[in-house]
């Protein structure tokens, strides 16, 4: 399901303009994350894919759909909507929370009771969890109710408003990961609004960033937004270290191997009888190697092990632990500035032409 | 001759009279307060809905509290045009008092529910009415019953005083022990049923209470 904002505006009685203007296209089957600081209109966008809030002016297409031709009610049953505090229904227990959207619909609650306990272990909790009230559970396990609530009628379409920000940061920490985890098999249409930065590069495959007066200030991929910030306001959102932390969506298996056996400054790589690294030897004696990475690690990963090794390289390894190769730091500086010198040069056509720069 | 046994004489010898003054009296404390309570849930939802209800509904709530319900009494057959001893003057003051109450719980209670609860609720895809009635008015019933405990027990007592116009209820006891010389039998007999009474209705909406909100236990014994 493709979510379109055809030049969408919500301004307010009182002259405040919500959101200004909006034009973007949020893909099918992906996580798109709306960022930005309060008031920069990034929850009011969201609330108004299910009209919880009706633009001023401009169009929301679903699937190329005008969304306002349809009942308000019967559109809300086909998106999931998941809320900060869960908002979850205290006198209801949990199996029937989850129930919900498929009772509205018609289905007998028998039925869906069955199905919502299916859901519960799908969100990773336990079928015993759906006798209690929300109240018996903790704020982690309320939150994967609302998720298990908003997936319950499988709506193509999740809406996400801050939905993580209410738990403390170790089980914040868990439940984007299982969301991550839970993407990977639903593969639903999600837009999630959040305050945070890091989640927002954590869990989207696109990131819009939003800025006061409900501007687009930039609408790219993460890795995009860390390397090539639009603007000084997406920079300073975007924060320190964004060279470093960008290295995260790039895979090591890019890089130039050398030999195991090359000699770096004096330093040789020692392996054991099945080729398994021991430590680099040299006058010092042996030094360790402070680790090791395989395959699909992160050119982070291995941005960090060369940093930490006593000889300037990472030391790859095969599925059996057996040394295979060496990333050298000056190899690895070399990749990474022509990488960023070719991003930069793509991104700078746009700005010679500003009509094709445009929100995005 | 003992306490005990002069007012068991008496019960022997008035239990026709004594039950009939308790059937009345829980007529004439329970009817209004169904009555108040239904009319409650609309005009509470109104109060809870639209601002500017809220101010007169509440003002006009305590203007009528207070009025001395003896005042009253005699007030309404004047307005109404019944009869001075028409026991529906007593229905309708204390439906008045009891509706001057549950309006005001009534709205505290529909809102006191969390909105994220109720937002939650709108973008699940629930009509407005439905939301009114499945979710909001549920969440509401804690706040609700105490307010209808609350009329209930004032009802009970505030009846007695409808004796002073020459209406039934266990007030009646109490005038008649008046009457013969402070008689203390039929004053304690309507003590003691008047506070039993009270006691009974304020139990049975308890039951009711918990019958009706398992989970506003459930916080408790977590």
């Amino acid at each position: 399901m493709v979510i379109e904002f055809d030049s969408v505006t919500k301004r307010y009685p009182d002259g405040t303009v919500a959101v200004g203007d909006l034009a973007m296209t949020i893909p099918s089957g992906r996580i798109t994350v709306f960022v930005g600081p309060s008031g920069c209109g990034k929850t009011t966008s969201l609330r108004m894919i299910n009209r919880m809030i009706d633009p001023t002016s401009g169009r929301i297409l679903i699937d190329g759909d005008d969304i306002a031709g349809r009942p308000a009610a019967q559109l809300r049953r086909s998106i999931g909507y998941v809320i900060q505090h869960a908002g979850l229904f205290p006198h209801r227990t949990v199996v029937d929370n989850v129930a919900t959207v498929p009772v509205l619909q018609g289905m007998s609650r028998r039925t869906a009771r069955k199905r919502a306990y299916e859901l519960l272990e799908l969100v990773g909790l336990t079928a015993q969890m759906g006798d209690r009230y929300p109240v018996q559970l903790s704020g982690g396990q309320q939150q994967r109710v609302g998720v298990a609530r908003a997936l319950a009628a499988d709506p193509p379409v999740m809406l996400m408003d801050e939905p993580f920000s209410a738990v403390d940061p170790v089980v914040r920490e868990g439940l984007q990961s299982e969301l991550l985890r839970l993407q990977g098999e639903i593969g639903k249409t999600i837009v999630l609004v959040t305050h945070d930065i890091d989640e927002a590069i954590k869990l989207g495959d696109q990131v819009a960033v939003f800025a006061q007066g409900g501007r687009l200030a930039q609408y790219a991929a993460p890795e995009e937004l860390l390397a090539a910030p639009a603007d000084d306001f997406v920079a300073g959102l975007v924060g320190r270290d964004r060279g470093y932390r960008g290295l995260s969506f790039a895979e090591g298996a890019e890089l130039a191997l050398r030999p195991v056996d090359t000699e770096l400054d004096g330093l040789r790589l020692e392996v054991d009888a099945d080729g398994r690294p021991l430590g680099w030897r040299g006058a010092e004696g042996l030094l360790p190697t402070e680790g090791t990475f395989g395959a699909g690690a992160s050119l982070r990963a291995v941005t960090d092990l060369t940093i930490l090794s006593p000889a300037g390289a990472a030391v790859r390894v095969d599925a059996e632990g057996r040394a295979d190769g060496l990333i050298l730091q000056s190899d690895l500086a070399d990749h990474l500035r022509s990488r960023q010198r070719a991003r930069l040069a793509a991104k700078a056509p746009a700005q010679r032409e500003p009509s094709a720069e445009g929100a995005g | 001759m003992s306490f005990f046994s002069e007012l068991w004489d008496y019960l022997d010898i008035n239990h026709s009279s004594v039950v009939e003054a308790l059937t009345q009296h829980i007529w004439l404390a329970l009817l209004p307060v169904a009555i108040a309570f239904v009319l409650a849930l609309p005009l509470g939802w109104a109060v809870d809905r639209f601002g500017v209800f809220k101010h007169i509904a509440l003002t006009l709530g305590s203007i009528i509290y207070t009025i001395p319900s003896l005042a009253l009494l005699l007030l309404i057959p004047g307005v109404v045009g019944t009869s001075i001893l028409d026991p529906t003057n007593v229905v309708i003051a204390l439906t008045l008092y009891s509706l001057a109450l549950l309006v005001r719980t009534t709205a505290d209670g529909l809102g006191s529910v969390d909105d994220s609860v109720l937002q939650a609720a709108t973008a699940m895809g629930y009509k407005p009415a439905k939301r009114w009635f499945t979710v909001q008015l549920p969440l509401a019933m804690p706040v609700i019953l105490a307010g209808l405990r609350v009329a209930t027990v004032a009802n009970v007592s505030m009846v007695s005083v409808a004796a002073l116009i020459g209406i039934g209820g266990l007030g009646q006891l109490f005038t008649r022990g008046f009457q013969l010389g402070f008689y203390a039998p039929p004053i304690v007999i309507g003590l003691v049923l008047s506070v039993l009474l009270a006691l009974v209705a304020d139990i049975v909406i308890v039951l009711v209470q918990r019958w009706l909100t398992p989970w506003a236990r459930a916080a408790g014994a977590r």
